[in-house]
């Protein structure tokens, strides 16, 4: 089944990709927005059929290595 | 002292770190390509500066993992001296041998130019040839060096005195304005808890030699020599 995972920095954690992507918005026209936050997406197929053990298996790696949680959070999606 | 460099795709400051422990030791450390399952009897392990795996997925986190990787964790646990610098500090910060991470600089641009330290500690087989105040000058060259901990790592890592290094002005202030990357506190570089694991971002071994225009960073050598012979 494939998987996606949503990586994002935790609420307090600088973004200043996040900022300069902002300003840029700003000086394109769009003065309404605000509070932009970059993060990552990850899709990967996984073999396994039960959808609750390919989660708790996704989220190992992503404890393991897709982010750092220090200053990430992660949110996995399983589609059969 | 018997020195390792451990080498990944995408080091780049290998031979010049080795170059410089040649300079303090007098032979050529043992240069330890990343799929090494084996290490040699060492004293100490450095971990170059460069792009390990091209900084994929974040800065250091491949390299964390690579099979290396394990072994550099068993020698540090008993106590074998562990040095990274700059993609180093970030390697073994993803790899879990020190606390924090090190995030995109603050003004998004790679940054390369001499820096001021000022030195936290002196007791530290690093930084015996130092004294606690001293303003050193040192190369820094990265695009993500901003150190970041949260609140209470940071006082723990302060209350135990395990900064090792700060950003500071050629006067030694600890300003905003001598912080290259945004790091906290301007920390540049530190310890574990036992002090027998350092990671900085600046490169000491970018001045080690009158040739390179400065000796400063040359003395982390010699403590190491000193220390470990």
């Amino acid at each position: 089944m494939k998987a996606k995972v949503h990586i994002t920095l935790k609420n307090g954690v600088l973004d200043p990709q996040g900022k300069a992507v902002e300003h840029a918005l700003h000086g394109l026209g769009f003065p309404s927005v605000s509070d932009v936050r970059q993060g990552k997406f990850i899709e990967l197929t996984i073999a396994e059929t039960d959808k609750a053990k390919a989660k708790s298996q996704v989220e190992a790696m992503c404890k393991a290595l897709l982010a750092n949680t220090v200053i990430e959070n992660y949110s996995v999606e399983v589609m059969d | 002292m018997k020195a390792a460099v451990i080498v990944f795709p995408g080091s780049n400051c290998d031979r010049d770190v080795a170059v410089a422990l040649q300079q303090s030791t007098g032979k050529p450390p043992a240069m330890i390509w990343h799929r090494d399952t084996s290490l040699p009897d060492l004293d100490l392990i450095v971990v170059p500066g460069g792009f390990s795996y091209g900084d994929y997925l974040r800065c250091g986190a491949m390299g964390a993992h690579s099979p290396v990787m394990k072994e550099i964790k068993k020698a540090a646990d008993k106590g074998v001296r562990v040095l990274g610098i700059c993609n180093g500090f970030q390697v073994i910060t993803e790899a879990g041998l020190l606390p924090g991470v090190l995030m995109r600089n603050r003004g998004l641009k790679y940054v390369c130019k001499d820096v001021y330290l000022k030195v936290e500690d002196s007791q530290s087989a690093f930084t015996t040839k130092y004294a606690v105040g001293d303003v050193v000058r040192i190369p820094i060259g990265h695009g993500e060096g901003n150190y970041y901990a949260d609140d209470e790592t940071l006082n723990r890592l302060e209350g135990d005195g395990l900064v090792a290094f700060r950003y500071c002005t050629p006067g030694g202030a600890l300003s905003d304005d001598a912080n290259p990357n945004g790091s906290q506190r301007n920390i540049a570089g530190v310890f574990n808890k036992s002090r027998t694991v350092l990671g900085m971002m600046p490169h000491p071994e970018r001045l080690s030699d009158p040739k390179l225009g400065g000796v400063d960073g040359r003395k982390m050598f010699e403590s190491l020599v000193e220390t470990l012979s």
